[in-house]
């Protein structure tokens, strides 16, 4: 996908592409989950499922000199990020040719080349660490913009208070991304906010919010423009709450006891592949063949990421310490 | 005051004492003041931010003054968000520039205790070294101004137990002074242990008083009857022990650790191999403290050349108390010192 445009841009080709990242993600993803069963991968795994249309419609609006912060489901925000997905599925597998050299897994993806700082697996950890960010940008007087993805569950955290208050008071810019999937692990958002309506809290701290359909990856690339347009012009940072749904548990360990089979059922059906996927079929902007062309380009990719990640290497234990600081330091 | 002779790396001026030759009368906390100020006429990317760093001058009065030199940009003054801040200096730090961070105590360092340990400490080993954090936390530490029990531990110890960082405790006014340009030169996180008893400290420093190198132990005593192993406040104590027994004719080396991580095991070796006998003094608790590793590394590297027991010196298993008589019973004193170093060498009372 091309690197940020200021208009909107209704071509087919855009849609399609828009498309294809979320499938890619998704597909990606259910390899994940097959490949943890086979105990490939271990450790936690969170997937995304259900959350790809915020991801998708985020990112690609990031300029390459932008910078993005997120957490342990972050999977898909490194994806469309242009982490190479045989380097993030390396890690996954703790292989040393990983974007991480193995040593962080699936929760600690990092990739210097595409200024992707981490997975963060502290909930609420990882927004202080932007606020840095972009405070040396504001110091520096550079143009960037740092996106930090967190869930509804950060923002209980203090660390999430006095981070939004530093970056308004400070005006730095910083894009506040919530992914609210209305659960913290079992617990329901009403369960731990007196307030459940999270962007009206930027608003304690004088900064601009809007709330916007997580399920609907044009709107969220639509909110995403206007918010990244207003970070990069004011130098103030912008909250986005993206409301979405998680389809699958929250880790592989979940019995998903706190809610009804029911009400998954009831978000699939506006799940952000089936919902954007029907509505270009609708308007005939795709067809049959696209889909098949689609699903073959991803297949392939994930066929080479397994083998990548498969055929690589592990650390050897003599190297265990090093980087614990600079090299030729300590 | 007493002073070794930490190595120099470099010679650089202090401003303000340029035009003298000879060595002038100044403040602990004047040194620290000198430190930052240098630092940030030297590179453009330091900055410092704390909480009332700036207009109120510091908690303990270090950066007075600073701010109105260097601007609310760069004396960047922090609401009470430590975590907040804390974690802000990892994302700077990232990001290139070279931010001071200042935690009014150790005790509320606690709070952001969570950047400290599970990022900047974390992140260039889980990150396959991408992503380094030259970052500089410097915090207050240790009783003796009847701050009573949240403001007044030496956990300075503790932070030497995480790797990925380093932990510096300056006792004498040259590394007031020259231990901050060091650690900010250093590609990793480096924390900055200074005791309050040692602010109003008043001494000479060397007109061309600079950086100095900050992962030797230093001798501040030369003796060869008893290895008295210290650091920060607990070096002026430890070292009026010294000169106490001397009165006895005992002669006492006294090491001055400097740096808590790395521990500078060779030059602890060294001094116990010579001496035979060693007391470890520590403001810290005994329990699980930086003296109980720095007595293993003793008895797993020098037990054969041990003539007695290594002995040790610490605060008490208490919360520190406010009135006074109760603080300093608290903490290590040079009669407790004296006794422990009497009986490492079977002259116990
Ligand atoms: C500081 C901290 N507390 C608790 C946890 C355990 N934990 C991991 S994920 C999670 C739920 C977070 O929910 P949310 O922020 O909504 O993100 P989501 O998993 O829904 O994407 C919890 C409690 C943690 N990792 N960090
Ligand atoms: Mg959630």
């Amino acid at each position: 996908m091309s690197a940020a445009v200021d208009k909107p841009r209704l071509s087919r080709a855009h849609e399609l592409d828009l498309l294809k990242q979320m499938i890619r993600i998704r597909r990606f993803e259910d390899a994940c989950a097959e490949l943890y069963t086979q105990e490939k991968i271990r450790g936690f795994l969170h997937l995304y499922d259900g959350e790809e249309a915020v991801a998708a419609g985020v990112i690609p609006l990031l300029e390459s000199r932008d910078r993005i912060v997120s957490t342990y489901r972050e999977h898909g925000h490194a994806l469309m990020r242009g982490v190479p997905m045989k380097a993030a599925l390396a890690e996954m597998y703790g292989k040393q040719e990983g974007c991480s050299g193995g040593r962080g897994g699936s929760m600690h993806l990092f990739d210097r080349a595409t200024n992707f700082y981490g997975g963060n697996a502290i909930v609420g950890g990882g927004l202080p660490m932007a606020v840095g960010l972009a405070l040396a940008d504001h110091m520096r007087k550079e143009n960037n913009v740092t996106a930090c993805f967190f869930g509804d569950g950060a923002v209980a955290e203090g660390e999430f208070h006095e981070s939004l208050n530093l970056a308004a008071l400070w005006t730095l810019p910083v894009l506040f991304v919530c992914e609210n999937n209305l659960y913290a692990m079992g617990t329901a958002l009403a369960l731990s906010e007196s307030e459940t309506d999270i962007h009206l809290k930027a608003a304690s701290y004088r900064i601009a919010s809007e709330a916007v359909d997580g399920m609907d990856v044009i709107a969220v690339e639509a909110a995403a423009r206007r918010a990244i347009q207003a970070v990069r012009q004011t130098g103030k940072p912008y909250f986005l709450e993206c409301r979405t749904y998680r389809f699958r548990a929250h880790s592989m360990f979940d019995a998903q006891l706190y809610r009804d089979k029911a009400e998954v059922e009831a978000w699939r059906k506006k799940g952000p592949i089936l919902r954007f996927r029907g509505w270009l079929e609708a308007n005939h902007m795709i067809h049959p063949e696209d889909i098949a062309r689609i699903e073959a380009e991803v297949a392939a990719e994930i066929a080479d990421a397994v083998a990548f990640a498969e055929a690589g290497t592990w650390e050897p234990v003599e190297t265990l310490a090093r980087f614990t600081y600079a090299e030729g330091t300590a | 005051m007493r002073k070794g002779q930490p190595d120099r790396l470099t010679t650089g001026l202090m401003q303000q004492i340029a035009d003298r030759s000879e060595p002038v009368e100044l403040s602990y906390r004047e040194a620290v003041r000198a430190a930052i100020r240098d630092a940030m006429i030297r590179d453009e990317r330091v900055f410092l931010m704390g909480e009332d760093v700036g207009r109120y001058g510091g908690c303990y009065a270090v950066s007075k003054g600073l701010q109105a030199e260097f601007g609310p940009e760069r004396i960047r003054d922090a609401p009470l968000a430590e975590s907040g801040f804390t974690g802000a200096g990892v994302g700077a730090a990232i990001a290139g520039m070279r931010p001071i961070v200042e935690l009014m105590t150790v005790n509320f360092s606690l709070l952001a205790l969570d950047q400290i340990l599970n990022s900047a400490a974390t992140l260039r080993h889980m990150s396959g070294n991408q992503f380094g954090v030259p970052l500089v936390i410097r915090m207050a530490t240790g009783a003796g101004r009847q701050l009573a029990a949240q403001h007044s531990h030496s956990l300075e110890g503790w932070y030497a137990h995480i790797p990925g960082i380093k932990v510096l405790a300056p006792a004498t006014l040259e590394d007031a002074r020259g231990m901050l340009w060091t650690a900010l030169q250093d590609p990793d996180p480096v924390l900055i242990f200074e005791n309050i008893v040692l602010y109003n400290m008043m001494g000479k420093l060397a007109a061309d008083a600079g950086p100095v190198e900050i992962a030797k132990a230093a001798v501040r005593h030369a003796g060869r009857d008893v290895s008295l192993i210290t650091y920060g406040g607990s070096l002026w104590k430890t070292l009026e022990a010294a000169s106490l027994l001397a009165a006895e004719n005992i002669e006492a080396e006294v090491i001055d650790l400097r740096s808590l991580r790395p521990l500078d095991d060779a030059t602890i070796i060294a001094s116990v191999s010579k001496t035979r006998r060693a007391v470890i003094i520590d403001e810290g608790w005994r329990s699980g403290g930086i003296s109980a590793e720095i007595y293993a590394r003793i008895v797993e590297q020098a037990f054969w050349e041990l003539d007695a027991p290594p002995g040790r010196v610490c605060s008490e298993e208490t919360p520190i108390p406010y009135p006074r008589h109760l603080e300093q019973a608290a903490i290590p004193q040079a009669s407790k010192i004296v006794a422990a170093a009497k009986s490492a060498l079977g002259r116990g009372g």
